[in-house]
C-alpha cells in the first residue's frame, strides 16, 4: 500500500511554495517516511527553521513547528532542546541560512554536540530572493549577484560540520531518495549534533542560468557527481575530480551530549549543596 | 520578614528574576551587564534551570525565545551593542507573542562607546529598536530594591500580555550596592501565562475572538501548532496581503495601549504644589530627587516625576503635569531623547528644558538645581 503522507501534512496547507522542478518535495517525503517508520510521537517533535525556501517546510507538517529569523534556527532550537532535553528537535535549513548568516550558530551548535538533527538543504543558491550566490555556489557559476561568474570559494558543508565538532555527518541527494531515507533514519537515531547535507536542485534560479536545460539535467548531474563514500575512497584521484562522496561521512560515538553534560553538572552541584545544608 | 541582603543592581535583577520563577537564562558577556549572567550561572543549575552562554547576542536572544516557547520563564541581559544585535529576534518575540524579559544595562554609545560608564541613550532604541510597528513595555528602575521588584513585575507583565518586556537601567544603578529586602515567597504576586483549556484540535494560538491576549500553549504539551515571524492568521499560519494583518497588528499594540493603567508606574515626589517639575528616570532620577530636596530647602517649589515605566510613555500624566507647572526640567544621560516625548505631551503648555550629559559621569544634583532655578 502506498505511504499515506497526508497523516503528517496539515490540512489545507498545500500546495507548497516550491517551484516546479524543485527537489525539496522529494526530501520532504523522505523525512515523513522516516519519522513514521520510527514511530515517534509527533507531540514530542519540534521542527525549527530560519528563512528561505527550505525553511517553509515546517509549516506543512503536523509537529510543533517554529519558523524563525534568517540564520537563527539553531539558536531557537538550542533553547527548545535545553528546556526539554527528552524531546526531538530538528532543524531544516538552506545553504545560505545555515552557513552564511547562520554560520556562527552552525559551528557552535556542532561544537556543543547538542542533540539536534540538522538537515541542510543545499541547492547552491539563494532561491527565495531570486538567485544570488551563496557560500556553496560553485566557482564560475552565474548568479544574479555574480553576473560574470562566481569568484567566491565555497564551503564543503560536511567538512565544516566535522571540523566544528558534529558527531554525525553525512551527505545525501534528492536523486538518491532511497538512500536518503536511510541517512535521515541515522540522523534521527544519533544522539548528538548530526548534520546531513542534502544536495538539492533549484532549476528556477540556479539551473537555468547554468547550462542545466531542465530539472532532469540537475538530477542527472547528482547521479553522476555523488558517489557512495565507500566506493569514493577506493577511487584513484584522477577519477574523483569533480565528484563528491555521499552517505555517512563521519560518525563518532561516545562524545558527551551537551544537555546530558549540563544536567549532570546541575544534578552534581545540587546534591553537593544539599549535602552541605 | 524577607531576607536582607547587600546587592548590586545587576545581582538584584537576577534575584528578582528567580523570585518571578525564571528558570532559563541565555546570554553573552558584555559590560556592564555581565553580573546578571554570572549570578544566574551560579544559581540556575541549583534549581534545575538552564543557563546558556551562547556564541553571540543574537543566538542568546533566540535561545531565550526557544526556552520560553518550551514553557520556561526566560531572561537575557545585555548592554548597548548587544542590545542592538538582539533587536531582530526581539521583534520576532513581539510578533509571535512569546513572553520573555530583556535587560539592557545602559552604557554610553554609539558603537563601543563608554562600556564602563552609564548612559541613557538607548531609551528610544528600547521603543523603536526593532523594525516595524510593535508593542513595547520598558521599565526603568533607579534603586537596587526597585530593580528587584521591577524585574518581578517585568516577568509578570510579559506572561500576562504574551510580549517581551525590557528593563532598562544604567551602569551606575547596575553596579551600585544597596541594602535590599527580598520578600518571602508569596508577598509579591507572580503571574504565569494563561494556557489553553480547549482540545488541541480546536486550539488557535492567535485567536483574538475572546480577548486581545490569546492563551498560549507551550511546545511539547500536545498542542501542535505553527509559530512564524510572518504575519499570520488565528491558526498561526502565514497570511499575505490580508486585512487580518492590519487588525492583528492593532491588537498587538492594544495589548499594551489598553492596559496602560496597569502597566504605567511612576513616582511623584513633592509634586502637589510644585511650580517646577523634574522629569527623570534611572540614575538621573536619583540626582533629581536630591536636587528637588535642595530646591525645597531654598524655598523653591520643585517636584519630581520619576517614571518606572518609560514605554508606554506616561502621556496623560505628563500632559496633566504640564498644565500645573511653569516648566519641566528633563535631565538625561544622552544628547536629548526622552525630552521629545515630554515635549510632545506638554504641547507647549509649559517650558521644557533639557540637561544632557554623555561624558561618562552622572548629571549632578547641582546641575539640575541650577536649571530648576533658571526655569522658576
Amino acid at each position: 500500500m502506498a505511504f499515506n503522507y497526508d497523516q503528517y501534512i496539515r490540512g489545507g496547507k498545500l500546495p507548497h511554495i516550491w517551484c516546479p522542478g524543485c527537489t525539496y518535495g522529494i526530501v520532504f517525503k523522505s523525512i515523513l517516511r522516516v519519522i513514521d517508520s520510527m514511530k515517534l510521537n509527533r507531540d514530542d517533535i519540534a521542527m525549527v527553521s530560519g528563512i528561505g525556501c527550505a525553511s517553509r517546510l515546517p509549516g506543512y507538517v503536523d509537529f510543533n513547528t517554529l519558523h524563525t529569523t534568517h540564520g537563527r534556527a539553531l539558536g531557537f532550537a538550542t533553547g527548545l532542546k535545553m528546556a526539554k532535553p527528552d524531546k526531538h528537535v530538528m532543524v531544516v535549513s538552506g545553504d545560505g541560512d545555515a552557513t552564511a548568516i547562520g554560520g556562527n550558530h552552525f559551528i557552535h551548535a556542532c561544537r556543543r554536540n547538542i542533540d539536534i538533527k540538522v538537515l541542510v538543504f543545499n541547492n547552491f543558491i539563494y532561491g527565495m530572493t531570486g538567485g544570488q550566490y551563496s557560500p556553496t555556489t560553485p566557482s564560475g557559476h552565474l548568479a544574479t549577484t555574480m553576473p560574470y561568474g562566481n569568484v567566491d570559494p565555497s564551503f564543503n558543508i560536511p567538512e565544516l560540520a566535522k571540523g566544528s565538532g558534529a558527531t554525525w555527518v553525512g551527505r545525501g541527494t534528492a536523486y538518491h531518495a532511497a538512500g536518503l531515507d536511510r541517512l535521515i533514519t541515522e540522523v534521527m537515531q544519533h544522539k548528538g549534533l548530526s548534520v546531513l547535507e542534502i544536495i538539492n536542485a533549484c532549476p528556477t534560479t540556479h539551473g537555468r542560468r547554468n547550462k542545466f536545460k531542465s530539472p532532469t539535467d540537475m538530477l542527472v548531474w547528482m547521479k553522476d557527481t555523488f558517489i557512495p563514500a565507500v566506493a569514493f575512497d577506493k577511487l584513484p584521484p584522477e577519477k574523483t575530480a569533480g565528484k563528491f562522496p555521499m552517505g555517512v561521512l563521519y560518525k563518532k560515538e561516545g562524545v558527551p551530549e551537551y544537555c546530558e553534560t549540563y544536567y549532570a553538572m546541575a544534578e552534581r552541584v545540587r546534591k553537593q549543596k544539599e549535602g552541605r545544608a | 520578614m524577607g531576607q536582607i541582603k547587600l546587592l548590586q543592581g545587576n545581582e538584584a535583577c537576577a534575584e528578582g528574576a528567580l523570585y518571578a520563577g525564571c528558570n532559563f537564562f541565555g546570554g553573552y558577556p558584555i559590560t556592564p551587564s555581565t553580573e546578571v549572567a554570572e549570578y544566574l550561572a551560579r544559581r540556575l543549575p541549583l534549581i534545575g534551570g538552564v543557563f546558556l552562554q551562547m556564541e553571540d547576542e543574537i543566538a542568546a536572544m533566540a535561545a531565550v525565545i526557544g526556552g520560553a516557547l518550551a514553557g520556561c520563564k526566560a531572561l537575557t541581559a545585555t548592554s548597548g551593542p548587544g542590545f542592538s544585535l538582539k533587536q531582530e529576534n526581539m521583534g520576532f518575540a513581539m510578533l509571535t507573542e512569546i513572553p520573555c524579559v530583556i535587560v539592557n544595562v545602559m552604557r554610553g554609545g554609539p558603537s563601543t562607546g563608554v562600556p564602563t560608564g552609564p548612559g541613557q541613550s538607548d531609551i528610544m532604541q528600547c521603543k523603536w529598536g526593532t523594525h516595524g510597528d510593535h508593542p513595547v513595555i520598558c521599565l526603568t528602575p533607579a534603586y537596587v530594591q526597585e530593580i528587584f521588584s521591577e524585574t518581578v513585575r517585568a516577568f509578570n507583565l510579559s506572561e500576562k500580555y504574551r510580549t517581551p518586556v525590557i528593563i532598562a537601567f544604567d551602569e551606575i544603578v547596575g553596579h551600585m550596592r544597596e541594602r535590599i529586602e527580598i520578600p518571602d515567597k508569596g508577598v509579591l504576586p507572580v503571574v504565569n501565562r494563561t494556557k489553553p483549556t480547549c482540545k488541541p484540535s480546536e486550539y488557535l494560538p492567535y485567536d483574538d475572538s475572546k480577548g486581545d491576549v490569546p492563551p498560549m500553549a507551550n511546545f511539547f504539551e500536545g498542542y501542535r501548532y505553527h509559530v512564524t515571524g510572518l504575519n499570520h492568521g488565528p491558526d498561526g499560519f502565514p497570511v499575505n496581503a490580508s486585512p487580518r494583518i492590519h487588525t492583528d497588528e492593532l491588537r498587538l499594540m492594544r495589548k499594551v495601549e489598553a492596559n496602560k493603567a496597569e502597566i504605567i508606574k511612576y513616582e511623584e515626589y513633592l509634586l502637589a504644589d510644585a511650580e517646577v517639575a523634574v522629569f527623570a528616570y534611572g540614575v538621573s532620577g536619583r540626582s533629581a530627587k536630591t536636587a528637588v530636596e535642595e530646591a525645597r530647602a531654598q524655598g523653591i517649589k520643585a517636584g519630581l516625576f520619576r517614571p518606572l515605566t518609560i514605554w508606554p510613555f506616561p502621556e496623560e500624566q505628563v500632559a496633566d503635569l504640564s498644565k500645573r507647572v511653569k516648566g519641566i526640567v528633563v535631565p538625561e544621560l544622552s544628547l536629548g531623547q526622552i525630552i521629545f516625548e515630554v515635549d510632545r505631551c506638554a504641547k507647549g503648555r509649559c517650558r521644557i528644558e533639557g540637561i544632557y550629559r554623555v561624558d561618562g559621569d552622572p548629571i549632578t544634583p547641582a546641575q539640575i538645581l541650577a536649571k530648576v532655578k533658571e526655569v522658576k
